[in-house]
């Protein structure tokens, strides 16, 4: 089965790895100031994905509901910790960390384990080569969507501060004051996956789906595997980002629905 | 019949002050630009937190949620926002707005905001916070823009209505000659204080 994949050497990865830096050099031409991140994100890849290599055997052999559980909880944390650190202006304090977290713990969540008790349905259901990868691929999208969706919120109001003052001078609640921002944010957060939904088979051929076929799978069964993830994780990102922007609008404003700007922390250039 | 109360009003560096605006009573507050005149507006308003409370005719601005609050005491900014294309978004009613008592066409329902001039959109301010029909005007330099045609409009406008609705208004300007010709009362922000002239 597996002798169809041709295995890769350290100069193909040397080569590929060099167009990252080319990149790298790019933006720092360009003075995006990006090229740092780049280059640690490339390192990150590299270092997490050999690592993931090493123990995804082991993590596999699993066969404690609680150890997967801890995994998947270790999946979480990093995943918020990369909402908080895509964001220019994050919430202070517990909220910086804990609103983009708590969105997508509940959807996420939730979502795989609907879909691993009543669709896919592994025995036991917890079987980790279904459920981390599903979690893993929930987690990494809504990630995208609820960081664009809370950056989108929280720099959109800060500049447009006056206009949401203003309105509520005129004696409008804060949900309606701060309508217009947290629609927007939430399509903001919803555009990736719903191009992604759209590109899908025609423009793009997923990983995953691309992943089977190259291990063996009929195409057919890769393809509705893949229709399923699809679903999953556009409802997924969907529900996270809904969840996100009503925590977040509702964070702004007090309990006299007073704006309260000095609940985010100033501009981080990225 | 609607009296303003401020009681121990603190915000920042401003206060403890303690002012009744009677019903019809215009009091004009003056004072440099720093010395917290906008801040003591904002707070009476209760759009940024502050100590002490406000009571409008013995109730507390508690009494109220804030939105029924902000639409009694209604605050005027400095500079008015707009968020709509068209002026008419703004308004809930916008047939039962008189135009021209500020000077304006009554075409001026049907204009773009962007095409408007810094005094249309001050005076078409003014209208809008009107119709939400107040007990009591906060008013953050109304006529800072506004040319002195047009600043005798709003200041009889303000007056008649005041008298006629029994309002109670704070207007802050910094034009002698205007304080003399409106204000009842006259106080300076100064030190953290509200002092009678």
């Amino acid at each position: 089965m597996t002798e169809t994949v041709i295995p890769l050497d350290s100069v193909d990865l040397a080569v590929a790895a060099g167009l990252v830096v080319l990149l790298a050099l790019l933006t720092w031409q360009l003075r995006l100031g990006m090229s740092q991140r780049v280059l640690i994100a490339g390192v990150r890849t590299v270092v997490q994905l050999l690592l993931l290599g090493l123990v995804l055997k082991y993590l596999f052999d699993m066969r404690h509901p609680l150890l997967i559980g801890l995994i998947g909880l270790v999946m979480l944390l990093v995943a918020g910790r990369e909402v908080m650190a895509r964001q220019r202006r994050p919430f202070k304090g517990v909220w910086g960390y804990g609103l983009g977290t708590l969105s997508m713990f509940i959807s996420s969540f939730t979502i795989t384990l609907f879909a691993l008790n009543f669709i896919v349905g592994p025995d036991p259901w917890y079987l980790p080569q279904y459920s981390i990868p599903l979690l893993g691929m929930m987690l990494g999208n809504t990630m995208t969507g609820v960081a664009l969706t809370l950056d989108h919120l929280t720099q959109s109001t800060w500049q447009q501060r006056a206009v949401i003052e203003q309105r509520l001078m005129l004696g409008e609640d804060w949900r309606s004051a701060i309508r217009d921002i947290s629609r927007q944010s939430l399509r903001t957060g919803l555009i990736p996956i719903v191009n992604a939904m759209a590109a899908a088979g025609i423009i793009s051929i997923p990983g995953m789906m691309t992943g089977q076929v190259l291990a063996g799978s009929s195409p057919m069964d890769a393809a509705k595997y893949q229709i399923l993830i699809m679903f999953m994780i556009t409802a997924g990102t969907g529900f996270a980002a809904v969840m996100t922007s009503w925590l977040g609008s509702r964070r702004l404003f007090d309990d006299r629905q007073r704006l309260r700007l000095e609940r985010i922390k100033t501009y981080k250039d990225q | 019949m609607s009296e303003l109360r401020l009681e121990k009003l603190k915000v920042v560096h401003l206060g403890p002050v303690d002012l009744a605006v009677k019903a019809g009573e215009i009091v004009c507050v003056s004072g440099e630009s720093g010395a917290g005149k906008s801040l003591l507006l904002r707070a009476i308003a209760d759009i940024i937190p502050h100590e002490g409370q406000v009571f409008l005719d013995d109730l507390s601005s508690l009494n109220y949620t804030a939105p029924q609050w902000r639409k009694q005491v209604a605050l005027l900014p400095a500079e008015s926002q707009w968020w709509q294309d068209l002026v008419a978004a703004h308004f809930s009613e916008p047939d039962k707005v008189n135009f021209q008592q500020l000077g304006l066409e009554a075409s001026a329902i049907e204009w773009q905001v962007s095409r408007c001039s810094t005094g249309e959109k001050q005076r078409l301010a003014i209208l809008r916070v009107l119709a939400n029909r107040p007990k009591c005007l906060l008013l953050d330099e109304p006529t800072g823009s506004l040319d002195p045609e047009n600043t005798k409009r709003v200041e009889s406008l303000v007056k008649n209505i005041a008298e006629r609705d029994n309002l109670a208004v704070i207007w802050v300007s910094h034009s002698e000659e205007q304080i003399k010709r409106i204000a009842d009362r006259h106080f300076v922000v100064r030190d953290g204080g509200l002092f009678q002239q």
